[in-house]
Parts: C-alpha cells; structure tokens; sequence
C-alpha cells in the first residue's frame, strides 16, 4: 500500500511546529517525543503503521480551532482521530501530519429526554452515549461492535453501523447535528436540536467523510426509549442459499426484525470451539431478534419459526431465559475474537444485494480456494453488509500480500453484483485503490470537489478516500 | 424541453445557453420564483428495478409517484417516509414526480419514527450543471463508499445536478394501525403529551396537532400488537384526559389529511417552522403576538414541525415571517415559506437565510457543481 512521500520541509520544521502547538495548548497536550508518538502509529488496521509528526490532544472546540489554525497557516496536514478503532485506516498518520485526538472531548454537554437527545463532545465513546441515558430507559441506536472503544468522532467520519441498523438506521440516521472546525480554524454549526437542518443538507455529507472536511467536535444525538424488551431466535440450515431464502421470506413478510446476523461452517465451528455457545452442526446459522412486549415478541418470533419451518431447518432455537438469550449471541459476539485465536485475519465489509448471497457466497468459496487462504463469512443479512475475515498468517512470507489481493477480489465481486466496497467501515486507505471500480472518474471528481470546499488546501487527512492518482494534483497544488 | 434519456438530459444541459427551471410534475412550485426555459423531467418514468425481498426499489425521476405507489402496494410495501402531496395545500395540478420528493426531501408525519426522505435514499444519478453524468450511493442498504452525495442531492431542489435515477430503501405496509385523540390541550400540554408518547417503548408513528388543537397519535403494526399498545399508551397519557381511540380506515383519512396539511388550504401564506418540540409553543406565542389576523396552526413531528396558515396581507406576512426567523435564530430552527404570492416570494428569502460560513460553504458547493448557474438559479436564496 502505497503513501505519499512526507513533505519534507514540513518534517524539518518539527520543533517549530511543535513550539507553535504548545504556545495555544495545556501543558501535557502535545506529544511529540518519538517514544511517545509511537502511540498514534496506527488504528485497528495494524497491518499499516506510521509514526506521526506528533500529536495533540485539545479539550475545547478553541482548542481545536486553534491548533487547526496554526497547521493551516505552516501548512501541515492534520489527521483527526477519535478511538483508532478504524477497521480501514482512516487514522493512520503520515509522518509530516498532526494527530489530532479528541480523547479530552468526552463531556455530556445537554440531555433533553422532552425533546429526546444528548449533546456530548466528539471524543465521547458510542456506548457511554448510551451509559449517559440509560438510567432514565433510553439509549443511542447506532451500536457497532466496536462501541466500548470507538469514539462517536469516529463513529460520524465513517458513519458506522451496527447489528440493530436494520431497523434504527445508521450513524446519519441518528446524528441531528454538529459543531465542526474547518481546516483555516472557522469554528461552524451544522443542524441542531431539531429534526431537518435548513438548507444544502451539509450534515448528511459530513456524516462519512472520513475526517476530510472538518473536525468534529460536539454533536447532537437522536436518543430513543429503549423497547420493552427484545429475544433472539437461532436457526441452522444445510445450505447458505436456503438460509438467504429463509430471510428473503421473512423480510417479505412484513415482520421487520432489529438484527438479521448470519454466519458460516467456518464461523459456525470457531465460535463455538471459543464460546462454546452450543452451535449445531451446520453450514449456515441465522440469528434473527426481534423487539416488543412478551406477547409481541411471541407473535412474531411464532410467525419467522412458521417462515423457517418452511426451509427444512436442521434446528431451530428459541431462548426462553435471558441466559439462553445470551447463549443465542455469545458465538456472534465472539466471531472475531474466535477467528483472532486461530489465524490473523482481514475483515472485509462489503454491501451486496440481498438476492445475490448464494451467488456471492459460492465465488467466495471458489476465490478461497484458488488462493489456498481460509475464509469466514459472518454478516448483517437483512441488509447485505458482508464480512468475510480472510484468514493469514503475518509471519508467512506472501501470505499478507496474498490476502489482499483476495480482499480486492472479493470487494469487487460485491461492486460486480450490484453492490458496494464497504458498508460500514469506510473506504480510509484500505479501499482507496479500488474507488475506481465502483465510482468512474467523474464520480470521484465531483466527491473531490466537495472536500475543494470545506478544504481547498487538502490538508485534512488528505491521503485517504481517493485514489493517490485521482488526488495527487490537489495535494501537490496545496503544497 | 422534455429529454426521453439520461444523455438527453445531459446535452439539454451542455447546450444551455442560459437558466433551467426544472420541473417534474409541477405539483410543489416551492422556492423563489425561477426565470428559465422550462425543463421538464416527465420524459424519464419508469422503475428500473423493485426487489421487494430485498426492500430495495430504483426508478427513474420523473416517474408519477402514483405508480410507484401502485407497484409498491402490490407487494404489500410503502415508501415509509410518507411525502406529503401539496396538490390540495398549494392547489396545484399535475401528477408528483418521485424526483420532486427527493429534490424537496419531501417527508410526511412518520419521518420521526423512520426518518425522513433522505434517510430512505439508497443512490442517485444526475447530471450537474456541467451536463456530466453522475452517480452517487447505489442500491444497497449500507454503503460508506466514498462521500454521501445522495444526502446533499436530496433536498437541494435541483440547484445542484438534475435526478435522473433514484433508488429507496422501502418497507412492508403494517397489518393495521389505530390512533389516540387527546383534546382539550394548550400548546404546552399538547407538545408534553406527544413527548409523553415518543418516549415511550411503543414505536408512535405519528405525532401531530389538528388546527383545533388535538392531539393525534398513531400506532402501527400486528393487529394484536397496536391493540396492546392502544392500551398501554393510553395508561401512559393518563394524566393528559381520556384518548378517543380511531380505527384503522379513520386512522389512514387522518394521517393523509394531516401529512397534506389539508386544513390550511383554504390560506393564501403558508409557513413551514422547524425547531425542537418543546420549541413549538414558543413559536406559537410568536404568531399570537403577531396578530395576524385568522392564523391557523396545525403541528407535526411531536411539536417540532409548524405549518401556519395566514391569509393576511403581505405586508403582515413580511412582517411574521421577519418575526419568526428572528426568534429560530435564537432557538435553533428555520422557517420556509411554502405557499405565497410571486410578490412575497420575492419580498422575502424562501428559505430561512443561513449563518455567513454555511452560506458560503453552499454557494461554494454550488459553484462547483453548477459554475455557470443555470439549474433552478436562486431558488434557494443563493
Ligand atoms: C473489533 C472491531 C469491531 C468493529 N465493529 C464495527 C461495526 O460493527 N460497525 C462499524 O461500522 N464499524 C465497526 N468497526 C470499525 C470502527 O470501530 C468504526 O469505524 C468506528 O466508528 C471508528 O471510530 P474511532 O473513534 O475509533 O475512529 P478512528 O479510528 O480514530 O477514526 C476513524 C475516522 O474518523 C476520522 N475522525 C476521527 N475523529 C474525527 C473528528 N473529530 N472529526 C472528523 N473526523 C474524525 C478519522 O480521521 C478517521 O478517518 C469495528 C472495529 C473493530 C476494531
């Protein structure tokens, strides 16, 4: 994976920069010995790693304006990172960049249950959004797996998913508004407490902009009463393309269930050898929860099992306890954990069609085993959003490169079938290469003329989302 | 001018030799006044693609809703954002494009439990004002693939590219559905009462005042299931006096009524406020002491959506409309002129003006996408 070559008249001027930093920051807020920046190397992409020029830490929006200031004046690219969870690479740093943290930007600013939202500081992690409500019955829907660490900066850049989007949406269907600092240090408000913005919808196209537009550093949350209660049943079938069909039908149906997750023999056989959840025997496993009250949650758990009966099961599993609820979910909750114990693995997040699983699913077996590399398939079914962890072994010479080009492969497979590069975990620099085969030049050029507008010097993490080709003459102009 | 394809479209738009007034069917003239050759989208109907199974539906622009709708309901399934039609309110005729909803970001009472137009797009393609073909998102339910140009496209009234495809997620159409009248209520207790209600586990999906001040609230689903939460709710609004419970066939005249803000028709000013809910009773006291004569309010969105209806002078209208902008500024919210006279339309900006960086971002973007300005120019102030 290619980077671009550091600006090295940005690098000899290090202690300068760093100097000008101090001058508008708290003691202890720039970080800046090689030891120390070591820290921000990476995100949860660990195959790619790159100390920055250093990082800070602001604890306001002035802060942050100032210190955005000062890299705009001397012309250092920034790169803004919340938790480092990014599955893409969206925080890896340059080594002429500024890591900017928000981990100081963590307050709850308002909770308004009357008008039902919360206000909190960009820093703030998904599930201490929801920690902040929960006592008053609420809580914020967007839930990726990752919501003990991420930061809902985070969250916003790459407007992350989660298990239960199928019915609450994702990251933009949930964020009502924003405080944001351009790159020149223009602190701006963007929406607010009400439901539509006025104007341009300027929220909907920050919302997954991978930090190329601005820093976030407040936002404004929709916040909802939490159901009266939600259970999970488990089917197991002997063909992947039965088990699409199955939820095919259900979704038919009219019956809209809060999660859809479905996973693999590989999986299947994994996460139960780590959790030991009691998975059957099987090629295909769904796990379908639904909301409501008891008797609703019966009425509509007794209509799917109908639907699933249908598909010749080889078992069906409904949870009477909150512990076999549990049991139901551990293996799920595990997948990556289990795959981490037995391979190192890359997770891939490409969005197909629903209609085309049985398809996707046979060329992945088939790309698997032309590349000799293990693959498991865990996913959201009822939208489509695919992750198939290919399996490697870092200290096997090729194998990494291996892996990748199989990742390509697969991704383009999903673009192929009418699908997309990623569903949830953004393009960073993971995906960058592949832009081109889902987007023409001309799509690429119109988003690229969207960050010329918020950003025209191209400073904000600007080795990100396009393709270094597609970009280079921005970011060399900006130079 | 009425292209029949996408590249068509986009040599119409090249050859410009001067400003577009993009219309499809002409039913929601909202915005300022836009002097142009008329270009019609009418020539690019049909779905293209409706997989119920996999919720997804993609349709050229200038397809009548209509037939949307038709396909739709024969598979039991609805564009869920429920877009409002503004024949009836803006008395306008013709047949509503699905491009006109998204260009409009059109959406009815149940934006606050599924959320709005935008939040069903799935993709777009257009042609910018440039005349280059583009696309943005697709037709899958989760895509992060590069910037979100589908959420800038809707709602922009084509001040930005032309619709030429768009593709929704969809949903299934509920068993059933039942509604809770609460009358009797000021402003303040009405907007407690629907807060009482979004904040309950009982998925409302509509929560809405009449002009007469009731409190109407919908529930939808599984006939067992909004039998239950019938009930339930109403244990919930106890304290708020006792609910008339409408069945379903009254419930569905209500809620269209309602979504096409039917009872202000009859005025020749129509405003749209937005602020948070328990903002709403403050606007309200900013049209009372207005004094406009015969004002009429009908709220949605739990408090936070007001239409207002006048049919006073223009020189008073100036006058609310200076008033109301100035008291969302402070709140937080905006006020869009939806129905006036070409005179007011001119007199006063259509859309609330923004704050000096937004507005500059906008007419920045707008640069881009359209350098030479001729795609529905000024309609939205800038
Ligand atoms: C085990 C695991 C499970 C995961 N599960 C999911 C899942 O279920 N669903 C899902 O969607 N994702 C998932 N992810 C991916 C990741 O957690 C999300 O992308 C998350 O939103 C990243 O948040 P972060 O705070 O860690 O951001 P970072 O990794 O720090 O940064 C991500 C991006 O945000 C930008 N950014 C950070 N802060 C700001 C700011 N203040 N202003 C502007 N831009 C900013 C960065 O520049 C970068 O481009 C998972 C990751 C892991 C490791």
């Amino acid at each position: 994976m290619e980077m671009p070559e550091p600006d090295t008249t940005v690098l000899s001027r290090k202690a300068q920069i760093v100097a000008r930093l101090q001058s508008v920051l708290p003691t202890g807020a720039v970080i800046h010995t090689p030891a120390e920046v070591r820290a921000y190397e990476c995100d949860a992409l660990t195959a790619y790693r790159c100390p920055p020029l250093c990082a800070v830490l602001p604890a306001s929006t002035d802060e942050v304006a100032a210190v955005l200031k000062i890299c705009h004046e001397l012309g250092v690219p920034v790169v803004p990172r919340g938790a480092g969870t990014s599955l893409a690479g969206g925080s890896l740093p340059t080594a002429d960049c500024v890591i900017l943290g928000t981990a100081r930007l963590t307050a709850v600013i308002e909770t308004n249950y009357a008008d039902r939202y919360i206000r909190v500081g960009a820093g703030r992690t998904n599930l201490s959004v929801t920690g902040a409500v929960e006592a008053a019955g609420y809580f914020y829907a967007p839930d990726p797996s990752s919501q003990l660490a991420c930061a809902i900066a985070g969250n916003i850049a790459m407007n992350s998913g989660g298990a239960h989007c199928l019915k609450y949406g994702v990251t933009t269907n949930n964020l009502l508004g924003v405080t944001m600092v351009l790159m020149d240090g223009t602190v701006t408000e963007i929406g607010g407490a009400h439901l539509d913005a006025g104007g341009l919808d300027l929220l909907g196209v920050i919302c997954g902009s991978e930090g190329q537009l601005g820093v976030v550093t407040e936002a404004t949350l929709r916040i909802l009463h939490k159901p009266e209660g939600a259970r999970p049943v488990l089917m197991g079938f002997n063909d992947n393309a039965v088990a699409g069909a199955c939820v095919a039908d259900i979704i038919k149906a009219g019956v809209l269930p809060v999660a859809i997750e479905f996973m693999d023999r590989l999986c299947i056989e994994t996460t139960d050898r780590f959790s030991g959840a009691g998975y059957p025997d099987c090629e295909a496993l769904l796990i379908v929860e639904v909301e409501g009250s008891p008797a609703e949650i019966d009425a509509q758990l007794a209509l799917i099992l109908d639907i699933a009966r249908r598909h010749d099961p080889v078992e069906l599993r409904e949870a009477r306890t909150e512990a076999e609820a549990a049991r139901i979910w551990l293996g799920r909750k595990s997948a990556f954990g289990a795959l981490g114990q037995i391979a190192d693995y890359m997770c891939l997040d490409g969005t197909i069609p629903v209609s085309s699983l049985p398809m996707v699913l046979r060329r992945i077996g088939e790309l698997s085993e032309h590349y000799g590399l293990q693959v498991g398939n865990v996913f959201h079914a009822g939208d489509g959003n695919m992750h198939p962890l290919i399996c490697y072994d870092a200290n096997k010479p090729g194998d990494l490169d291996r892996c990748e080009a199989m990742g390509a492969d697969i991704l383009k497979l999903c673009v192929d079938a009418g699908g997309c590069l990623t569903g949830e975990h953004g393009v960073g620099v993971e995906k960058r290469d592949l832009m081109l085969h889902q987007y023409a030049p001309e799509d690429l050029e119109a988003q690229m003329a969207v960050k010329d507008v918020f950003d025209p010097a191209w400073l904000l993490n600007p080795a990100k989302v396009f393709p270094l080709a597609c970009s280079a003459g921005r970011r060399m102009a900006a130079e | 001018m009425r292209p029949e394809s996408e590249t068509d479209l986009a040599e119409v738009i090249r050859a410009a030799p001067g400003p577009l007034r993009i219309t499809g069917g002409g039913t929601r003239p909202i915005g300022a006044p836009v002097e142009g050759a008329v270009l019609e989208t009418g020539g690019l109907s049909g779905i293209t693609l409706y997989e119920p199974a996999a919720l997804t539906l993609v349709v050229r622009a200038g397809t009548p809703l209509a037939e949307i709708e038709a396909a739709l309901a024969e598979q039991n399934q609805r564009l869920a954002f429920e877009p409002m039609d503004h024949r009836k309110l803006l008395g306008t005729r013709g047949a509503p494009t699905i491009g006109g909803v998204v260009a409009g970001n059109v959406s009815g009472p149940r934006r606050i439990w599924v959320g709005a137009c935008r939040d069903h797009m799935l993709g777009v393609r257009f042609v910018d004002g440039n005349g280059t073909i583009l696309k943005n998102g697709g037709r899958v339910m989760k895509n992060v693939t590069g910037y979100d140009l589908v959420k800038l496209m809707t709602g922009a009234y084509g001040t930005l590219g032309v619709l030429t495809e768009v593709s929704f997620k969809v949903l299934p159409r509920p068993e059933t559905c039942a509604t809770l009248v609460l009358r009797g209520l000021d402003p303040t207790r009405a907007v407690a009462a629907m807060a009482a209600a979004l904040g309950s586990p009982y998925e409302v999906t509509g929560a809405a005042t009449q002009v007469s001040g009731a409190v109407c609230l919908r529930l939808e689903g599984f006939a067992d299931s909004v039998a239950y939460r019938v009930d339930a709710l109403q244990r919930v609004l106890a304290d708020f006096g006792a609910a008339e419970v409408l069945d379903a066939a009254a419930s569905a005249a209500l809620w269209t009524e309602l979504q096409d803000v039917v009872a202000l028709a009859s005025h020749d000013t129509v405003l749209r406020v937005s602020v948070k809910p328990s903002d709403g009773p403050g606007v309200q006291a900013v049209v009372e002491a207005a004094r406009t004569d015969g004002a009429a309010v009908q709220t949605d969105w739990g408090g936070g959506l007001l239409w207002i209806g006048t049919s006073a002078p223009d020189r008073d209208c100036v006058g609310l409309i200076d008033d109301l902008r100035a008291h969302c500024a402070s709140v937080g919210g905006h006020v869009t002129v939806i129905k006036a006279s070409a005179h007011l339309r001119r007199a006063v900006p259509v859309f609330q003006p923004e704050p000096a960086t937004l507005a500059t971002l906008s007419s920045g973007l707008r640069a881009r996408f359209d350098p030479r300005g001729i795609l529905n120019p000024g309609l939205m102030g800038a």
